[in-house]
C-alpha cells in the first residue's frame, strides 16, 4: 500500500492510526476469546466505554479542526454532537415500534404519554437507516452551515463567536427541554432495543458499535488530517493568524469558515450518532453548555492545532473523569478545573506540544 | 450553495475576473473623496490619479489619511462620497476586499504580516493567483509551472535560501520582502505599500528600494512612507496628504521647496530626512 | 389584582380588632343585657328570624357586636346550655377554648358535645358582613370605613344605601368620598328609573374594582332600557381599556424587575468585559460567592439587619475573590481573550465545587426581611415590595458605579489604562494595580449583585451559570465598553422578555431573546451603543 506523502510525514498520525487497528483487534478478542472470568478478560461495559471514549475523540478532533487550524473557538460544538445524537435516537425510537410500554405501533412512548395523536412532520423517515444517517450529517451540518454563514459574513470573531456559540447551544437546550419540541423533553430518548435488527444490549452489537467509532475517528482524523495538508489548510493558518492578509490575498474568508465549520460539525454529529447507541440514552442535557467547554479542553490538553493532541486529550481527560467521578467524585470538578488553569497556563500547547518540544530539543 | 463551494474566491456578486483597462494611461482613479470618523474628516475630498506604470510615494504627517486611503482603495472602508475607479471600467466600491484582490491590487500593511507558522514557500503558494477555487485549493501537490512561478519571486524577492524555512523565524527585512512576494504572487496591477522600511537597515533599505524600482513599470506602485531619504532614493512623482486631501504634487525638490509644505513639516523631523 | 382573598379577609380581620379598641363603652351593663337577650332567642330562631335579630343586634352601639357578627358568619358562635350562654369558640379542637360572646373573658375549656353551633347561612352571611360594613361607616378610623364602603360594594345591599348617602354628605376625606359615590352608582344600577341606572353605569366605566364589573356585563346584557344597555357597554370598554393599560403597566413593571435583575448581573461585566476586556466566565460564581455571603450573615444576625451588613460584605468578599482570580490568573493571560476564557471557566468550577464541598450540593434558603415582604400600591397597580426595592437597588449601584468610573482617582486611572495601557504607564499609572483594582470593582459588584439575587432565587451552587450567557448577552447587546449602553440593554431584553412570555411561555421568551441577541450581534457586532472611532476597530 503506498502511503501519500502528506500522511508519511505525520508520525504522530501514523501512530495513532496504529493503536487503533490495534485496538480493533485487540478489544474484541479479549471480549470475545478470552473467558469471562479470565483477569484478560474485557467486560461489555468497558468495550462500551471505550467506545465512547473514540466518540469523544471524534468530537475533540471536529473541535480542534476549527479551533486549532482556524482559530474559531466554538463553545457549542456539544450542539452538534447533541444532534447528530438525537437524529440517530430518533431512528431508534421508531426501531421501537409497538414493544414501547404503550404498545403504540408508530408513536414513542413519551408521545402517546402527552395524548399525541400523531406523528410529527419532523419525525417521518427516521425509521429508515438511511435517512436516520444522512441527517446525522445534514442536521449538525445545516445549523452549523446556516449559524456560520451569519456568523462569519458579518465578521464576528473571536470572544464573541465564542459567546455566542454558547448563546447557541444554550438555547437549543432550553428547547430541547420542552415537552412540545417533540424530543422526549426533559428525559430525552431512551429504551433503545435495536439498530438494523441487531440488538443494542448484545455484546456483539457492542463490540460492533466500538469497531463503528474507531473506524469513524480514523475516518475523522484522515480527513481532517488530508484538509490541513491541502492549500485549503494554508488557508485555515492564514485565517487563523492574520485574517485581513488573507482576505487581501483574494480568499473568501467567511466562505471557507463557514463550509469547514459546517464540516466540522457533520463530523460532531457523527460522533454524536455513533455515542447514543452505546449509552442508551440522549437528552437535554447532552447540549448544556459545559459539555461543549469540556470539549475544548480535551483539545487544550491534548495540544490544539495538532488533531493527535485532540484524540490523546479526550482519551486521558475522560479516563480521568471515569476514574475520578466513581473514586473520589467531590474532586473530579476542582481536577476539571485545575485542568484548565494549569493547562492555559502553564501548558498552552498542551501535551503533543511539550513531547514535540522535548524531542526537539533532544 | 454549489456556488459557494466552486468560488470560495469569487469576486463581488458575480464578477468574472475583467481586464483592466488603463488605456488613458491612468491606473486608479480617487475622485472627490470624503469619509467620516465621528465628525472627525479622515479624508476630505480627496483626489489622486495614479499612472499605469508608475511608482507613487504618499507622504504626509501623522493622521493625514494615508492609511485611510488605502482602506478606501482595498475595500477595507467605504467612503461618504466620492469615486474610486480601477481603470476605466472597474468601480472598487461596489467590490469587497477579496475581490478588490482578485482583480489585480495587492496591499503590503504596514506591519509585516506573514503567516507564521507556514513556510516561506507556503506562504507564497498561498498567495498565488488562480488557485483559490476550492478545487484548486484542495491539494497536496504543487504543479511544475507553479513551482517556477514560486521560485521565479523567490529569487526576484531574495529569499531562495529561506525558502523552507519558517516564515516567523525570518528577519524583519525579509518577512517585509516575503510580504512584497506574496503580493507579486498574486500579480497585481497596483501594489500598494504601506511603510515597507520601517525599523529596517540601511542595507535593507537599498535592497528594497531596488526591489520597488525594479517593479515599476511591469506594475504601478504606491508607497506610504515617512522615511524622505527613502522616498528621494526611489520616487519620481511625491504626492503630499495633509487633513486628509492633496496638499501638493510633483517631484520632491520641488516640494521641498513649497512653503505650504514646509509649514506642515514644521518642527517634524521627516521632513529634515 | 396580585391581593388574594387572603390578605383581604386578614386585613379586614384587623379592621375589626382595631374597632374593638377603639369604641368608648357607654352603659354597657345595660346593653350587656339587651345583647344576651337577642343571643338567646338567636339560638332557637329560624333563618328568616335570625336575619330580623342580626339587624337588631347591628343597630345596638355594644363594642363586642362587630366580634360576635364576624364569629356568627365563621360558624364559631355557640350557646353553651349548662352556663345558658353565647360563647365563641377560638379554635377548632374537639375541646375548644371558648370565650363569654358578650363580655368577651376567656373561658377555658369545653368540649364539643357540651356546645351547640348556631348556624348561619350564607344570605346571613352577606348581611352580616354588609352590617359590619355598616358599622365601619362611622368609625373615625378612616381605614375602617374604607374598608366598610369596599365591603359594601363586593355585596352591595340596598338597605345599606341610605347609610352610604348620608356618609357621603359628610366625609371628609377625598378618597373615601370617591369610593362612596362609586358604591352609591353601583346601588343605582338597581334602581328602578333608567335615566338613573344609565347614569350609574356610565359613572362605573373605567373603573378597575373588580366587584364592578360583574353588574355592569349584567346591565349590558340584561336591562331592559336599550339606552342604558348600551351606557353599560360602553363603560364595560372603558374598563377593559383601564385594563389593559394596567396589564400593560403590570407587564413593563415585571419586565424593568426582571432588567435590573439583567442589570445587577451584567454591570460588573460591563466593568471587567467592556472596560478592561476581560472575559471572566466566573463572573456568575461571584455572584454566588454574594448569595452565600447573603446566607452566611443572616446564620448571625436577625433577618431584618442582615442586609444591610451583607451588601458591603457581599461586596468585599466578592472583590477579594476577584482580585486574587485577577492576580493568580488572569494577568498573565492579558492580550489572549480565548485563553483567559478557557481559564476563568477553570476558576469558576471550582467556585462551584468548592461551595458544594462546604455548605452542601442542596439550595439554600434565604429569608425575606419584613420590610421587604408584601406589596405596595402605586395608583392603581400592586406591587410587590422586594422586586421595587430591586429595581431602587440596582439604580443605586449603577449610579454609584457610574459616579466611581468619573468622579474618583481609580476610574480616571481605569479609563486611562483602557485607552492607552503604554501611555498611561508612561504618565505614572501603576497599570498592574489598576487592573487588579478594577476587576475586583467588577468583581464586587457582581457580589452585590449576589445579594439581590438571594431575594429572588435559590440560592445554590448553580446560581451563576444561569446567569453567565444572559449577562454577557447584555454586555454585548449594550455595546462594549458602554455602562449606559448596558443599562439600557439590560432593561429592553428584560421588557422584551416579559412582553413575549404571555404569548410564547416563559421559556420559549428566553429562547426567543437569545436568537435574536444572536441575529443582532451578527449585524452589529458592535452592540447597540458601538465604541466609537479607529481604536475601536483594531
Amino acid at each position: 500500500m503506498r502511503v501519500p506523502s502528506w500522511l508519511r510525514s505525520d508520525r504522530a498520525g501514523l501512530a495513532l492510526l496504529a493503536v487503533l487497528a490495534a485496538l480493533a483487534l485487540v478489544v474484541p478478542a479479549l471480549n470475545l476469546l478470552v473467558a469471562a472470568d479470565h483477569p484478560l478478560h474485557l467486560s461489555a461495559y468497558t468495550v462500551t466505554l471505550l467506545g465512547k471514549y473514540l466518540c469523544y475523540a471524534l468530537l475533540a478532533v471536529s473541535v480542534d479542526l476549527v479551533w486549532g487550524y482556524m482559530g474559531i473557538l466554538s463553545l457549542g460544538h456539544a450542539a452538534f454532537f447533541a444532534l447528530g445524537g438525537y437524529c440517530f435516537g430518533m431512528y431508534l425510537m421508531r426501531q421501537i415500534g409497538a414493544r414501547g410500554v404503550y404498545g403504540d405501533p408508530v408513536l414513542p412512548d413519551f408521545m402517546v404519554f402527552l395524548n399525541w395523536t400523531e406523528l410529527p412532520w419532523y419525525w417521518l423517515g427516521f425509521d429508515q437507516f438511511w435517512f436516520a444517517a444522512l441527517m446525522v450529517l445534514a442536521a449538525p451540518g445545516l445549523l452549523a452551515f446556516v449559524f456560520g454563514w451569519f456568523a462569519f459574513r458579518s465578521r464576528v470573531s473571536g470572544v464573541y463567536l465564542s459567546i455566542i456559540t454558547q448563546a447557541l447551544t444554550y438555547a437549543l437546550m432550553l428547547a430541547f427541554f420542552r415537552n412540545e419540541m417533540g424530543f422526549g423533553g426533559n428525559n430525552g430518548l431512551t429504551d433503545f432495543k435495536d439498530a438494523l435488527g441487531f440488538p443494542l444490549h448484545a455484546d456483539s452489537t457492542r463490540i460492533v458499535l466500538f469497531l463503528l467509532s474507531a473506524l469513524a475517528l480514523a475516518g475523522g482524523y484522515l480527513a481532517c488530517r488530508w484538509l490541513v495538508s491541502t492549500r485549503l489548510g494554508r488557508v485555515l493558518v492564514a485565517i487563523r493568524d492574520a485574517e485581513p492578509r488573507a482576505r487581501f490575498l483574494g480568499y473568501r474568508v467567511e466562505r471557507v469558515k463557514t463550509l469547514v465549520f459546517a464540516f466540522s460539525a457533520m463530523l460532531a454529529g457523527l460522533a454524536g450518532a455513533l455515542y447514543v447507541p452505546q449509552v442508551g440514552i440522549i437528552n437535554p442535557g447532552e447540549f448544556a453548555p459545559l459539555n461543549s467547554i469540556e470539549a475544548v479542553i480535551w483539545v487544550a490538553v491534548g495540544g490544539r492545532g495538532t488533531l493527535v493532541g485532540a484524540v490523546v486529550g479526550a482519551v486521558l481527560v475522560n479516563y480521568a473523569k471515569t476514574w475520578l467521578t466513581g473514586a473520589l467524585p467531590e474532586v473530579w470538578l476542582f481536577a476539571l478545573g485545575g485542568l484548565f488553569v494549569a493547562v492555559t497556563l502553564l501548558l498552552p500547547r498542551g501535551l503533543v506540544g511539550l513531547l514535540r518540544r522535548r524531542g526537539a530539543t533532544a | 450553495m454549489s456556488e459557494l463551494i466552486s468560488e470560495l474566491d469569487a469576486g463581488g456578486m458575480h464578477a468574472p475576473v475583467e481586464p483592466v483597462d488603463a488605456s488613458h494611461g491612468i491606473l486608479l482613479y480617487l475622485e472627490g473623496v470624503s469619509v467620516t470618523f465621528d465628525g472627525f474628516k479622515a479624508i476630505d475630498n480627496l483626489s489622486l490619479y495614479v499612472a499605469d506604470g508608475e511608482l507613487r510615494c504618499v507622504i504626509g504627517p501623522n493622521g493625514a489619511g494615508k492609511t485611510t486611503m488605502m482602506d478606501i482603495i482595498t475595500g477595507k472602508t467605504k467612503p461618504d462620497a466620492g469615486r474610486v475607479f480601477f481603470g476605466q471600467t472597474i468601480d472598487l466600491l461596489q467590490l469587497d476586499e477579496p475581490a478588490i484582490a482578485r482583480i489585480g491590487i495587492g496591499r503590503k500593511f504596514q506591519k509585516p504580516t506573514v503567516i507564521e507558522p507556514l513556510t516561506v514557500l507556503e506562504n507564497l503558494e498561498l498567495a498565488m493567483s488562480g488557485a483559490k477555487r476550492l478545487r484548486g485549493l484542495l491539494t497536496t501537490r504543487l504543479a511544475g509551472a507553479e513551482r517556477d512561478r514560486i521560485a521565479a519571486v523567490l529569487e526576484r524577492v531574495g529569499l531562495t535560501a529561506q525558502a523552507g524555512r519558517l516564515a516567523g523565524i525570518l528577519a524583519h527585512g525579509q518577512k517585509q520582502w516575503l510580504e512584497i512576494g506574496m503580493l507579486l504572487m498574486q500579480e497585481p496591477r497596483l501594489l500598494l505599500v504601506d511603510e515597507p522600511v520601517a525599523g529596517m537597515t540601511p542595507a535593507e533599505m537599498e535592497r528594497t528600494a531596488e526591489l520597488l524600482k525594479s517593479l515599476a513599470g511591469e506594475h504601478s506602485v504606491v508607497v506610504v512612507e515617512h522615511d524622505m531619504g527613502f522616498v528621494r532614493s526611489i520616487a519620481d512623482k511625491v504626492t503630499v496628504l495633509h487633513q486628509g486631501r492633496v496638499l501638493a504634487e510633483g517631484a520632491l525638490e520641488d516640494l521641498q521647496a513649497d512653503p505650504r509644505v514646509i509649514e506642515v513639516y514644521l518642527g517634524d523631523g521627516h521632513a529634515a530626512g | 389584582m396580585l391581593t388574594c382573598p387572603l390578605v383581604r379577609a386578614g386585613f379586614l380581620t384587623l379592621v375589626f380588632a382595631m374597632a374593638l379598641l377603639a369604641v368608648p363603652t357607654p352603659a354597657r351593663a345595660a346593653d350587656d343585657a339587651v345583647a344576651r337577650a337577642l343571643l338567646a332567642q338567636l339560638r332557637e330562631a329560624d333563618f328568616s328570624d335570625k336575619a330580623r335579630l342580626v339587624e337588631q343586634l347591628a343597630a345596638l352601639e355594644h363594642p363586642r357586636i362587630a366580634t360576635i357578627l364576624k364569629a356568627l358568619a365563621d360558624s364559631r358562635l355557640y350557646y353553651q346550655e349548662a352556663e345558658n350562654r353565647a360563647v365563641i369558640g377560638l379554635d377548632d379542637a374537639p375541646t375548644i377554648a371558648i370565650e363569654d360572646a358578650v363580655g368577651g373573658a376567656a373561658l377555658g375549656q369545653a368540649g364539643k358535645r357540651d356546645l351547640e353551633k348556631i348556624t348561619a347561612n350564607n344570605r346571613l352571611r352577606n348581611l352580616i358582613e354588609n352590617r359590619l360594613a355598616s358599622l365601619g361607616l362611622a368609625s373615625a378610623d378612616p381605614g375602617q370605613r374604607r374598608a366598610a364602603v369596599q365591603a359594601f360594594l363586593k355585596n352591595p345591599d340596598p338597605a345599606g344605601t341610605e347609610r352610604l348617602r348620608a356618609r357621603l354628605a359628610v366625609e371628609p376625606d377625598a378618597g373615601i368620598k370617591a369610593l362612596l359615590a362609586l358604591a352609591l352608582a353601583l346601588a343605582d344600577l338597581a334602581s328602578p328609573e333608567a335615566a338613573a341606572r344609565a347614569q350609574a353605569a356610565t359613572a362605573l366605566g373605567g373603573r378597575l374594582q373588580p366587584e364592578l364589573r360583574g353588574p355592569l356585563s349584567r346591565a349590558a346584557a340584561e336591562d331592559p332600557d336599550p339606552a342604558v344597555r348600551e351606557a353599560a357597554r360602553t363603560a364595560l370598554t372603558r374598563t377593559e381599556f383601564r385594563l389593559q393599560l394596567l396589564g400593560w403597566a403590570e407587564t413593563l413593571f415585571f419586565g424593568l424587575s426582571l432588567g435590573s435583575v439583567l442589570i445587577l448581573a451584567a454591570i460588573g461585566l460591563a466593568v471587567t468585559f467592556g472596560v478592561m476586556g476581560v472575559i471572566n466566565m466566573a463572573h456568575g460564581e461571584l455572584m454566588m460567592l454574594g448569595a452565600y455571603t447573603t446566607w452566611l450573615t443572616q446564620q448571625w444576625l436577625p433577618v431584618n439587619w442582615s442586609l444591610p451588613v451583607a451588601v458591603p460584605l457581599a461586596f468585599l468578599v466578592a472583590a477579594l475573590a476577584g482580585i486574587a482570580i485577577e492576580r493568580g490568573v488572569i494577568r498573565f493571560l492579558y492580550g489572549r481573550p480565548l485563553e483567559t476564557l478557557l481559564a476563568t471557566f477553570g476558576v469558576s468550577l471550582i467556585l462551584q465545587q468548592a461551595v458544594r464541598s462546604i455548605f452542601s450540593p442542596l439550595n439554600r434558603s434565604v429569608a425575606t426581611p419584613d420590610w421587604m415582604s408584601g406589596t405596595i400600591a402605586l395608583g392603581p397597580l400592586e406591587v410587590t415590595l422586594n422586586r421595587l426595592i430591586i429595581i431602587g437597588f440596582c439604580i443605586a449601584v449603577f449610579a454609584l458605579l457610574w459616579l466611581a468610573l468619573q468622579r474618583t482617582r481609580l476610574g480616571l486611572e481605569v479609563r486611562a489604562v483602557t485607552q492607552n495601557r503604554a501611555m498611561a504607564q508612561a504618565m505614572g499609572v501603576r497599570s498592574a494595580r489598576v487592573d487588579a483594582l478594577t476587576f475586583g470593582l467588577g468583581s464586587g459588584i457582581a457580589g452585590v449583585a449576589g445579594v439581590a439575587l438571594s431575594q429572588l432565587t435559590n440560592v445554590g451552587p448553580n446560581l451563576g451559570q444561569s446567569y453567565i450567557v444572559d449577562s454577557f448577552m447584555v454586555v454585548v447587546f449594550g455595546g462594549v465598553g458602554n455602562l449606559w449602553g448596558t443599562l439600557v440593554a439590560g432593561l429592553s431584553l428584560g421588557v422584551a422578555n416579559k412582553l413575549l412570555e404571555p404569548w410564547s411561555g416563559a421559556v420559549l421568551a428566553k429562547i426567543l431573546v437569545l436568537v435574536f441577541l444572536v441575529l443582532f450581534i451578527q449585524k452589529r457586532p458592535r452592540g447597540l451603543f458601538p465604541q466609537r472611532g479607529r481604536a475601536a476597530e483594531a
